[in-house]
C-alpha cells in the first residue's frame, strides 16, 4: 500500500477545472516529484492533499488513511508537512516562534527544543538568527525556515511547493543536498518544481502534469530522457 | 486584451478638484483649531488645575477606548473584518452586571466587601459580555465566512439592532443607576478614586492580554492567523478557534470596560454601547487598525481630545457649552484619518492581506 495516494482527484475554482481527475502515488521512502509548466495545476494538487482545497471529486488517502474531507490542522497531525508555494514563513514571528509553530500541536518542551535543534543542526544558519523576525531573512534564508518549520512536525512525507523559486543556483543545489539528507534518513518527499532537471535528479519517480492531467509518469531516468520531457521541460532542442 | 487603462483621476501630477477640497476642508479645520486654542488660552478662562482634571478625565476615558479597541483591533487582525456589534458586546456586559451589582448592594455585600464586589462584578461582566462576542461570532459571522466582505458588515448592525433591541425588551429602554462603590468614593490627590481603579483595572488587563499573546499556544496561534490564515493551518492551528479566542478573548475585555464604564458614568441603558463603540472603533483607526499597541495609544489620545479639545478648540470663539462639542470632535478625527492617513498613527500592521 502507497504512502500517499490520489485517486482521480478534480479540483475545481469556481468554474475553472484545476484538476481533472489526478491519480498519483508516493511509495514509504521515495522521493516524488511533479512537473508541469505554471498553472498545470501541481500547486493546486498539493492543496487539496494539505486540505486547502476541497476535490470536488476524488479520493486522497494517506496509507490507510482518509484525507479527503479533513480539515488542513487535522492533516498535519496524521504526518503530511507542507512546505507551501512562496514560504508562507511568518514575518513579524521569530525564527523560533515560526518553528515552534511548525510543531503546534506538541506541548512537551523537551521534544520541541530537541526537534529545534535537530533543525538547527540542518541548517544552521537558522540557529545564528533565532530570535529574528522572519522577515528579516534572505530568500534562502526564509527557505530554510520553511522547511525547517515543516519538519517540526516530524511528518511521514513532506510536500513542498517550488522550493528552488527565486533562488540563486548555489542555494537551490544546497536546499536539494538537504531534502536528499532528508529522504536517506528516511522522509518521504513529494517535490513540485518548474525546474525539472534538478527535480529529476534527485527523484526516484517522476509525474508530469499538464492542464490538469497526468500526461506522463515514470522513473526519474526514463523521464529525462523522454524527448517529450527534454523539449518541453529541460530546454533541450 | 487591448482595452486601454482606465486614467487615473488623481494620478500623475494632475491634482483633480475633489482633493484640493478635501485639502482644503483639513487645512480650514485645522486653522480653526490652532486659532481657537490660542484664543482660549489668551482668554484664560480655565486655571491650570481645571485643564489637569480635563486631562486626567481624559486619559480615564480614553483608556476605557483603548479596552474597547483592542477588541476591533483583535478581530480585524485575524478575520480583516469591523466587528460593529462589539459596541452591543460591552453594552451586554455592562448591562447584565448591574443586575449583579444592585443585588450585592441590596444584600448589604457590596458594603461590607467592596474589592471582592468589585471583582466580582468585573469578571462576571467579562463572561457575559464574552459569551456574548462568542456567539455572535458563530451566528452571524462564521457562516458567512467566504461570502463578500459586504456581508458579514450587514450581519454585523443586525446583530447590534438584536443586542440593543433583546435588552431594551427585557430591562426596558430606562436609565439605570449603578450602585456606588464606598470605598470609590472621593479623591486621592488630584484623583477621583474610580478614574483610579479604571487606570489599575486597564493596566492590569492589558499585561494580561500581552503575557496570553506572548507566552500561551492560544495567543501564538491568534498571532499567526492574523499574519497568514492559511500557513496557520498548515502548521495544525485550529484557524476557527483561534479566531473565536479572538472574540472571547475581546469580549472579555470589553466586559470589563463595561463596568469601568459604569463606575465613571455611574448609569447605564441598553443604548449606551454605540457612541463608546464607534468611539472605540475610532481609536482603533486612530492607532492603525489592526496594530495592538496602536489601539491603546489611539484610545488615550482620543480621550484626552474629546476632553480637552471642545474647551480648548472652542471656547476661545465664545462657543458656550463648547463640550457637547465632544461627539462631534471625535467623528471629525475618525474622517480626517481615513482620508489623509487610512494607515493611523502608528502606521499599519497587517501581515499577508492579499492572502485572504
Ligand atoms: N484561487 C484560485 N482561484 C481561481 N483559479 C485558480 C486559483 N488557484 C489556481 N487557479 C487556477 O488553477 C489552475 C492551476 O493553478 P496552480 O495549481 O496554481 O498551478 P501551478 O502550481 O502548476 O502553477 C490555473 O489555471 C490557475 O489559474
Ligand atoms: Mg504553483
Amino acid at each position: 500500500m502507497p504512502l500517499l495516494a490520489l485517486q482521480r482527484v478534480h479540483v475545481h475554482y469556481g468554474l475553472i477545472e484545476a484538476l481533472k481527475g489526478v491519480s498519483l502515488t508516493v511509495e514509504q521512502g521515495e522521493i516524488v516529484t511533479l512537473l508541469g509548466a505554471n498553472g498545470a495545476g501541481k500547486t493546486s494538487t498539493l492543496r487539496a492533499i494539505s486540505g486547502l482545497v476541497r476535490p470536488s471529486a476524488g479520493r486522497i488517502l494517506l496509507h490507510d488513511i482518509d484525507l479527503t474531507h479533513r480539515k488542513p490542522h487535522e492533516i498535519v497531525q496524521f504526518g503530511v508537512g507542507h512546505v507551501p508555494e512562496g514560504r508562507r514563513i511568518f514575518p513579524r514571528l521569530s525564527v523560533e516562534e515560526n518553528l515552534r509553530l511548525g510543531a503546534f500541536t506538541i506541548r512537551d518542551r523537551a521534544e520541541l527544543a530537541r526537534r529545534q535543534e535537530y533543525v538547527f543542526t540542518l541548517f544552521p544558519r537558522l540557529a545564528e538568527r533565532r530570535k529574528q523576525p522572519g522577515g528579516t531573512l534572505s530568500g534562502g534564508e526564509q527557505q530554510m525556515l520553511a522547511i525547517g518549520r515543516a519538519l517540526m512536525m516530524q511528518p511521514r512525507i513532506l510536500l513542498l511547493d517550488e522550493p528552488s523559486m527565486g533562488l540563486a543556483p548555489v542555494l537551490v543545489e544546497s536546499i536539494f543536498e538537504v531534502l536528499q539528507r532528508l529522504n536517506r534518513d528516511g522522509t518521504t518527499i513529494l517535490l513540485v518544481e518548474q525546474n525539472a532537471r534538478m527535480a529529476l535528479d534527485i527523484a526516484h519517480r517522476g509525474y508530469v502534469l499538464e492542464t490538469g492531467q497526468i500526461v506522463l509518469s515514470g522513473s526519474a531516468r526514463d523521464l529525462a530522457n523522454d524527448p517529450r520531457v527534454q523539449a518541453a521541460y529541460l530546454g533541450a532542442a | 486584451m487591448t482595452i486601454a487603462a482606465p486614467q487615473r483621476l488623481t494620478g500623475g501630477r494632475r491634482i483633480d478638484i475633489s482633493q484640493l477640497i478635501v485639502w482644503g476642508i483639513g487645512g480650514l479645520l485645522l486653522t480653526i483649531v490652532f486659532l481657537g486654542s490660542i484664543l482660549t488660552l489668551r482668554a484664560g478662562h480655565y486655571s491650570a488645575a481645571q485643564w489637569r482634571d480635563f486631562i486626567v478625565f481624559g486619559i480615564a476615558q480614553g483608556a476605557i477606548y483603548a479596552l474597547i479597541a483592542l477588541g476591533y483591533t483583535m478581530v480585524y487582525g485575524v478575520l480583516r473584518m469591523i466587528n460593529f456589534a462589539h459596541g452591543e458586546v460591552f453594552m451586554s456586559g455592562a448591562m447584565t452586571t448591574f443586575f449583579l451589582a444592585d443585588y450585592l448592594n441590596r444584600s448589604g455585600f457590596l458594603k461590607s466587601h467592596p474589592w471582592v464586589s468589585l471583582i466580582a462584578m468585573l469578571l462576571f461582566s467579562g463572561l457575559v459580555s464574552m459569551t456574548v462576542a462568542v456567539l455572535v461570532e458563530r451566528i452571524a459571522y462564521r457562516p458567512l465566512r467566504g461570502a463578500p466582505r459586504l456581508v458579514p458588515l450587514i450581519t454585523a448592525v443586525g446583530a447590534s439592532f438584536f443586542l440593543q433591541y433583546t435588552f431594551r425588551g427585557l430591562f426596558g429602554s430606562g436609565v439605570r443607576a449603578y450602585p456606588a462603590i464606598p470605598v470609590l468614593q472621593g479623591k486621592l490627590w488630584v484623583f477621583q478614586k474610580t478614574q483610579i481603579a479604571v487606570f489599575v483595572g486597564v493596566l492590569i488587563t492589558l499585561v494580561l492580554l500581552v503575557l496570553f499573546l506572548q507566552r500561551t499556544r492560544a495567543g501564538l496561534a491568534i498571532r499567526a492567523v492574523a499574519e497568514d490564515r492559511e500557513a496557520a493551518a498548515l502548521m495544525g492551528v485550529d484557524v476557527d478557534r483561534a479566531i473565536v479566542t479572538t472574540f472571547a478573548v475581546g469580549g472579555f475585555m470589553a466586559g470589563i470596560a463595561g463596568v469601568l464604564y459604569a463606575l465613571v458614568f455611574i448609569q447605564v441603558q441598553f443604548f449606551m454601547g454605540f457612541l463608546p463603540g464607534i468611539k472605540a472603533f475610532t481609536a482603533a483607526v486612530l492607532g492603525g487598525i489592526g496594530n495592538l499597541p496602536g489601539a491603546a495609544v489611539g484610545g488615550l489620545v482620543l480621550g484626552v481630545i474629546e476632553s480637552i479639545g471642545p474647551s480648548l478648540f472652542f471656547d476661545g470663539y465664545g462657543i458656550r457649552a463648547a463640550h457637547q462639542l465632544k461627539d462631534v470632535i471625535a467623528f471629525t478625527i475618525l474622517v480626517l484619518i481615513l482620508i489623509f492617513r487610512p494607515t493611523g498613527l502608528l502606521g499599519e500592521r497587517l501581515g499577508g492581506e492579499e492572502r485572504l
